[in-house]
Formats: structure tokens, C-alpha cells, sequence
């Protein structure tokens, strides 16, 4: 399978995701590669950069520590460097001529742990998948170390948000605006995974009679975390008035009755024809769902990137490349996607511009709008 | 102010007396921080210096990610495609197949065929044994209309031989084909941005009855293949010497190079050698030297004793221009760079015994990080976009490569913009985010 595009960029890579997961906690993150990992995610994936210290760097490896295999030096930099910083941990993770070459990132992790006494561990990325598997692997994997099991569940009736990173949710207010929708919904915020929660916040995760899925980054953290604890989770993001009120009640039902849930998949069969929704799953559904609250008409997700069946409706899409977006595009009625969609987006076919920082990196970052929990007053425009 | 990280000499700090760095590498090599100022051009941008081409990317997502968006914020997505490398390609021997089908299916699926396709392979495709080489074969039989560059993104090998810098800037000319010459045409190779039409170099070529031509300036695909046709390829930054050692071989064009510097003796030798080359008498340049002299003076009376800071990515002589600098009365205080050039060994050697004290701060190492200096008050004036971002100031002279700016006319022209910038304070932050200073943005 040859995967080309003639015109659409791609999506953040996994690398990315891992960097931008851990971005806030206090670790140090090393990327095993030459040079463009790095620089590519503080150019365009991560808006906290200029303004906000945190510990990523790149390994700078060379065409003979590859050839030769000389992990020593990596264990060794990454050694120094902890000595000097003293982080909280050491996240190491790779890309593609590390992963060529076998590179063993949990074996690295735990010679960089026993050489260091700071708690290390190593993930699977390789520069080939996308940002949503890197944040995926390295939440959950925090969720799993760094969570504490003695955290006592609180009295009051509280909630994790599990899966924010800028790459989904910019840094325009929206994760703040969760924040606030859930504590007017009467819960109380435990920590978000992970933007505005340090690791001691994050450790007291087991603490929550609820889990908000807020896209597939946080959905394997989730698992842990119920797993674990036996907290439910609930997917979805409150977007729109008439949608946050559903998914408000579906997080309260969760948290009685302990089943999870994802609202963000409980959709009107969308069709061909209709309007359509192009992004990440759990916000793209999320989004459908508060058009069709606000329109009545039905809306489908065509979803380019990793998901689960459980967090898509029956009349979803997959949109892989360039040509799958484009046919059905050329099938639907309205197209809600990133700017940078437009240019494979057939004339005669509505497009309604929806930046997202995965896709279009710093493009329309000054116009990324917070959508979380207000009218859309989509009657106006679709 | 940076605290002293380390002891004298020692290579694990991030800051060193330049009494005690080492040459050419004052630091250890290790983990790397990278510093939010983008101005100096990457690949993409050079490559699209070749009016009309078409840029393909064979490569992993995450390195895809860098050069595409490269090109968005450009506002140049019609002349960026790419073909993504999945895991199962390394190994199911369909790494060629694919980037030929692949670069067939984009080039079927536009509109308007480009002239020039500039292809680029990664490491991934090195390390597997790509038949590059088989690649363009079958594509150029494929479409004989179309130009074919061999081009790479191989950071992986950036020590290995020439730097994807290097690399680059050198196939950016290697469409040129063999072409009768015309002695009366000059070229000025490697360069991101147009030499000041006002600088001796420029004028002692025209007024000697030259041409000059410079992919900066070219407009179409014919404009840029007439390169091929002039007799002497001139160069003056260290990236562009290997683009000029290969067309002196490749087409027969006599390579100059005239490296740009600060010291008014290799300025000199340089007009001398071009003189020779012109076939002209050396000029007369007493004016231009006092010329420089003079803006070096009035600048300094308007920066007065107020710290100077240079970093590495503003010209390729940042020591160069710390000594010219030093000579004139200017309080240089610090330089940012992680290596030095062999070029400045000379000058390197000078600012020990002259200025033992002068700072020598890394710009990658890990500490980095956390060395950004807020504004405290004092006025500092940097040179560079780095050195703004470190000394956190926002009077700086924002250039990178040296600016376009050459000779003692480049000298004065600096003296002006540090007047400038000493004088008008910029928004650093919005400012050196802008990627490939110079190139249209969409930010």
C-alpha cells in the first residue's frame, strides 16, 4: 500500500504525541534521532515552547552510533543530563533509524533508571504512526506507574479529563472551559492528562468516580485507570451547549452505575450525502453530535487517524490518505474539516474551516475557536 | 545573567571563557535543546529557490511533517507532495517500487506538469541500500518532460561527509546541464537571499562589463538553467563550497571562493582574486574601507558601552565579527555557537589573547533550556536571532547567513542595521518564530 498525497500535509507523529502528553509533568523526554524530530515538534506541534520550560530533547545520533549500535552513549548523555536537571522522569522514545536498527527502549530505560535512581521507561514510537499513538502509549504508561494506588476516592463526586494535548485543543481556553464545564456540572476535577495537572495532581487520578475520554490520546490511559482502580470512563467532548449537557449526564451516570460510556458515538447514522466531520474520533463524533443537536440533521465523521469501533457510529469513515478524502468529500453535502482540507474539497461542496493543530500545526493557531460548551449557532452557517 | 555553568574548561558546561574553550568544538557533544528561532532556511526552502519546480518528500511520517509544513506556512502546499514510509516498506523490498509509483501517481494527478521534480530519499532509505540511482532512471524514461534532482534529508549522516545543508545548496544546481559558455556571465552560488547590489563584489563585476546571475533572482526554469552557461560560479559562504567545487567539475565553470569576512586584509584578497578572475586592474576600494570605518564608528557612539552578543547562525564568522567588532570599542560580551568553522582559527586564536574573558555559550547543550535571560534592565544588543533569544533582548539585527550583506559595503550595511536595531526594539518572539527569514508566511 503506497501512501501519497498530491497537496494535504500530515498529521503529527508519534513522536509528537509522546512530547506533548509528558510536555507539563516535569520529566525529561528524549527523542532518539538526528535532528528533525525534535525541531519539528517545537516548531509546529507544540505551541507551549517558547513561553513554557520543559525538558525535550533530541539525542542528536549519527550515522556511526547507529551503525555501531553504541547505546552507551545515549545511556550516558541522557545520564548527564538528568544529573544536572534532576526531572521527575525520564521518558525515551524513537524514531525510524533507531527502530531499523532494533533499538530496545525499555532496555535503555532501565539502564538509564539504574544509573540515575529517577524512574524511566522507554516507548514504541518510530516517527511512522501518528501523534495519537505516542500520546496514547505515553499516558497510559503514566497512568500505570504514576498514579498512586492509594488514592482515596473523594467524598465529593469528581472526574479525571484524560487525553488533552494542544495538538487536539490548542491553547485557546478550551481545556480550561472543560474544566470549568465540569465543575458547573457538579464535579469536582481531580487532574487532567495532561494540561494544567503536574504528576502530583496526576498521581491522585485513582481518586475520580469518573473518567472524561477527551480524545483517543486518553483512551488507553482510561483502560489503566479502570483497570486499576475500577474507575468508568466516559468519551466525548462537551462541545456545544446541547451536546456538553448529554455528555454531563452521561459522566453522572457513569460515575453512579460504573459502566462506560461514549456518547461522542451515539449519532444518527450519518450517510454519504450529508454533512461530514473530518478529524480525531472522539472530538470529530463529539462535534457530529452537537451539529445534529443544533441542526437536526445527521453527521458522519470521516476519521483519517487511529480509532476504535467503539468510539465511531455506524455510517463513520476512514480517510487514510489523500484519495479516500477526497472521494467522499466529492459525496458529502458539507465538509467541517481544517483549513488545509480545502484545497481537495470539490468546489460545489460546502467546506466550513475548523483549524486543528495536529493537522495544520501553527497555520491557524490564532484562529483555533473554543467551542467547548456554547451555542455553536450552526443554523447560521450549515 | 547566565550563571557560570562550569569550571575553567570544563566541556560539559554550557558556558566557557573563550581562554579556556576548546577549538573547534568548546563543548561535548550530547543531548540537544532546540532553541524557538527559525529564521535560517532549511531544505524546503532552498529547494524552492528553483522557480517552477515541484518539491516530492519519500519519507516517515514524522520527518514528513517538518518539510510539509515547512512549505504550508509558505503558502507553498501546489509545489509540496509527499509519499509516506510505513514500517512493512523497510522490509517487504517495495522501497524503490513505491517511490517510483508513488512520484508517478502525483505527477499524473497534476494539472500542469512541473519542469523540475526535486526528489528527496531519507535515512531510512540509506540505511536500507535504495537504488537511488534505479529510481530516476525509471522515472525519467517514465517522464522525459520532467527534470529529475537527486535530493536527500539525511540528518542521520549530517557527519559523515557534507551536511544536508550543503548537500542541498550543491544538487540545487545539479539540474544545470553542460552548455556553451559565455565568458561575460558570472554566477553568485549558495546563497539564500540576493548579495546588496551595493556591495563591491557586486559592482566590480558589473562594472567590469559582467552579467551576474543568481538563483535568487531567477524568475523561470529557463532563467535558472542559463547558470549553466556563465564561466565563473562564486561563492562566499562555507555551505555553498561543495555546490561550487561541483560545477566547476561537473560543467568546467572556474569556482571562486571568497569567503565573507570581516577583516578589511581578506576582504582585500578577495577583490584581489576577483580582479584576476574579472581580468580587470584591483580597484581602488581606500573609500569603501573608510566608508566602513566610518559607520563602524558612528555605530559604536550610538551603542556606547552597551553589551553585544553574536550568535553562529547570523553569519558564518561570528568570531570574525566579534574581533571586528572588539576592534572598533564594542563591549562583546558573548558568542553563541556549539562549533566553530576552521575558517576562524585565526581569529578564534586572536579573541584569546585579546579578549580572554569574552563568553563562548553553546545554543544545543541541555541547559540551554533554562538559559533564557528575561529582560533585567540592561540593554543588550544581539546579533543574530539566537543570541536575541538568549540574551533576551529586543534589539537585535535580524539576519541569518550573513544577511546578503559583503565586503566593506556588508560591513558599513551592519554597522547601520546594529544602529538600527539598538535604537528600535523588535517583538522577539513573534519575530525569529517565522520560519526561513525572508520567505513569504502565513503566521
Amino acid at each position: 500500500m503506497i501512501h501519497t498525497a498530491r497537496i494535504l500535509p500530515t498529521y503529527a507523529a508519534d513522536t509528537s504525541g509522546v512530547c506533548s502528553a509528558l510536555y507539563e509533568l516535569g520529566g525529561m523526554t528524549v527523542i532518539h534521532d538526528a535532528s528533525g524530530c525534535n525541531s519539528t515538534y517545537t516548531t509546529h506541534d507544540e505551541p507551549r515552547w517558547y513561553d513554557r520550560e520543559s525538558m525535550v530533547y533530541i539525542s542528536a545520533l549519527t550515522e556511526a552510533e547507529a551503525v555501531m549500535g553504541d547505546d552507551d552513549k545515549l545511556i550516558d548523555d541522557i545520564a548527564n543530563a538528568a544529573a544536572e536537571l534532576s526531572p521527575r522522569f525520564i521518558a525515551v522514545c524513537g524514531a525510524p533509524i533507531p527502530m531499523m536498527v532494533g533499538t530496545d527502549f525499555q532496555a535503555i530505560a532501565a539502564a538509564v533508571e539504574a544509573k540515575t535512581g529517577v524512574p524511566a521507561f522507554g516507548l514504541h514510537t518510530n516517527g511512522m504512526r501518528s501523534y495519537l499513538a505516542g500520546a496514547s502509549e505515553a499516558l497510559e504508561t503514566v497512568a500505570k506507574r504514576f498514579c498512586r494506588r492509594d488514592a482515596a476516592r473523594s467524598k465529593e463526586l469528581s472526574a479525571n479529563i484524560v487525553g488533552a494535548t494542544p495538538l487536539d485543543f490548542s491553547v485557546n481556553g478550551s481545556v480550561e472551559s472543560i474544566r470549568r464545564w465540569l465543575v458547573d456540572s457538579g464535579f469536582r476535577v481531580i487532574s487532567c492528562m495532561a494540561m494544567g495537572s503536574g504528576l502530583d495532581e496526576i498521581s491522585l487520578a485513582g481518586g475520580a468516580h469518573v473518567n472524561l475520554v477527551v480524545s483517543y490520546s486518553g483512551l488507553a490511559a482510561a483502560k489503566a485507570l479502570r483497570e486499576r482502580f475500577g474507575t468508568p470512563y466516559v468519551a466525548g467532548v462537551p462541545v456545544g451547549a446541547g451536546f456538553a449537557r448529554t455528555l454531563a449526564a452521561a459522566l453522572a451516570s457513569a460515575a453512579e452505575n460504573g459502566e462506560n460510556a461514549a456518547p461522542c458515538a451515539r449519532r444518527r447514522n450519518g450517510a454519504r450525502g450529508g454533512l461530514a466531520v473530518v478529524g480525531e474520533s472522539v472530538f470529530a463524533g463529539s462535534l457530529a453530535r452537537a451539529v445534529e443537536a443544533e441542526t437536526g440533521r445527521p453527521v458522519r465523521v470521516l476519521c483519517p487517524l487511529e480509532t476504535e469501533d467503539a468510539l465511531t457510529a455506524e455510517g463513520d469513515a476512514a480517510i487514510p490518505d489523500e484519495d479516500d478524502a477526497a472521494r467522499e468529500f466529492a459525496a458529502a453535502a458539507g465538509v467541517i474539516a481544517d483549513p488545509l482540507y480545502r484545497p481537495v474539497c470539490p468546489d460545489g461542496v460546502p467546506f466550513y474551516g475548523l483549524p486543528h493543530q495536529a493537522f495544520s500545526g501553527r497555520c491557524y493557531q490564532k484562529s483555533v475557536p473554543n467551542l467547548i460548551n456554547r451555542n455553536l449557532r450552526l443554523w447560521k452557517t450549515i | 545573567m547566565l550563571k557560570k555553568v562550569g569550571g575553567k574548561g570544563e566541556r560539559n558546561s554550557a558556558e566557557v571563557a573563550i581562554r579556556d574553550a576548546a577549538f573547534p568544538a568548546p563543548f561535548a557533544s550530547g543531548l540537544e535543546y532546540n532553541a524557538p528561532a527559525r529564521g535560517p532556511w532549511n531544505i524546503v526552502q532552498t529547494g524552492m529557490l528553483i522557480p517552477q519546480s515541484h518539491q516530492i518528500f519519500a519519507c516517515a511520517r514524522g520527518c514528513l511533517r517538518g518539510v510539509v509544513l515547512t512549505a504550508a506556512e509558505m503558502n507553498a502546499m501546489d509545489r509540496m507532495s509527499w509519499i509516506s514510509v510505513c514500517e512493512n516498506d523497510l522490509f517487504d523490498g517495495s522501497l524503490e517500487q513505491n517511490v517510483i509509483d508513488g512520484t508517478t501517481d502525483i505527477l499524473r494527478k497534476m494539472e500542469t506538469r512541473p519542469p523540475a521534480v526535486l526528489l528527496f530519499i531519507s535515512c531510512i532509505h540509506l540505511f536500507n541500500g535504495c537504488d537511488f540511482g534505479m529510481i530516476l532512471s525509471e522515472l525519467r524514461r517514465r517522464f522525459p518532460d520532467v527534470d529529475f534532482a537527486d535530493c536527500y534529508m539525511n540528518p542521520t549522516m549530517r557527519k559523515s561527509g557534507l551536511t544536508p545543508d550543503q548537500l542541498m545548496r550543491r544538487q540545487l544546481y545539479s539540474l544545470l546541464r553542460p552548455a556553451r559558455m559565455d565568458g561575460k556571465w558570472i554566477n553568485l552560488i549558495g546563497n539564500d537571499r540576493a548579495t546588496d547590489e551595493s556591495s563591491e563584489l557586486v559592482s566590480m563585476i558589473r562594472g567590469a562589463g559582467f552579467g551576474i546571475r543568481d538563483i535568487t533572482r531567477c524568475r523561470t526554469y529557463e532563467e535558472y538553467l542559463k547558470m549553466a552557461e556563465s564561466a565563473v560560479s562564486i561563492t562566499y559562504l562555507p555551505a555553498a563550497v561543495a555546490a561550487g567545487e561541483e560545477l566547476e567539475r561537473r560543467l568546467g565553470q572556474r569556482h571562486l571562493y571568497l569567503p565573507l569576512s570581516y577583516s578589511e586584509e581578506e576582504i582585500m584578497e578577495n577583490y584581489g582574486k576577483l580582479a584576476d578572475a574579472l581580468g580587470i586592474r584591483a580597484p581602488d576600494l581606500s573609500a569603501a574601507a573608510a566608508g566602513a570605518e566610518k559607520a563602524l564608528g558612528d555605530a559604536r557612539r550610538v551603542v556606547g558601552d552597551a553589551p553585544v552578543e553574536i550568535d553562529y547562525t547570523s553569519t558564518p564568522r561570528p568570531l570574525g565579527l566579534a574581533r571586528l567588532l572588539l576592534e572598533h570599542g564594542f563591549a562583546v560580551r558573548r558568542i553563541y555557537a556549539d562549533v566553530f568553522s576552521g575558517e576562524e582559527k585565526s581569529d578564534f586564536v586572536w579573541l584569546q589573547r585579546n579578549a580572554p574573558e569574552l563568553a563562548v555559550s553553546a545554543t544545543v547543550h541541555p541547559k540551554m533550556r533554562f538559559a533564557r535571560r528575561r529582560a533585567q534592565g540592561e540593554k543588550t544588543l544581539a546579533v543574530g536571532q539566537k543570541a536575541a533569544y538568549f540574551s533576551g533582548t529586543g534589539h537585535f539585527v535580524n539576519i541569518v547567513a550573513g544577511g546578503g550583506m559583503y565586503g566593506f559595503d556588508g560591513i558599513a550595511r551592519l554597522a547601520g542595521r546594529m544602529t538600527d536595531a539598538f535604537l528600535h526594539e523588535k517583538d522577539t518572539k513573534t519575530v525569529i518564530q517565522l520560519k526561513g527569514l525572508g520567505c513569504e508566511s502565513c503566521l
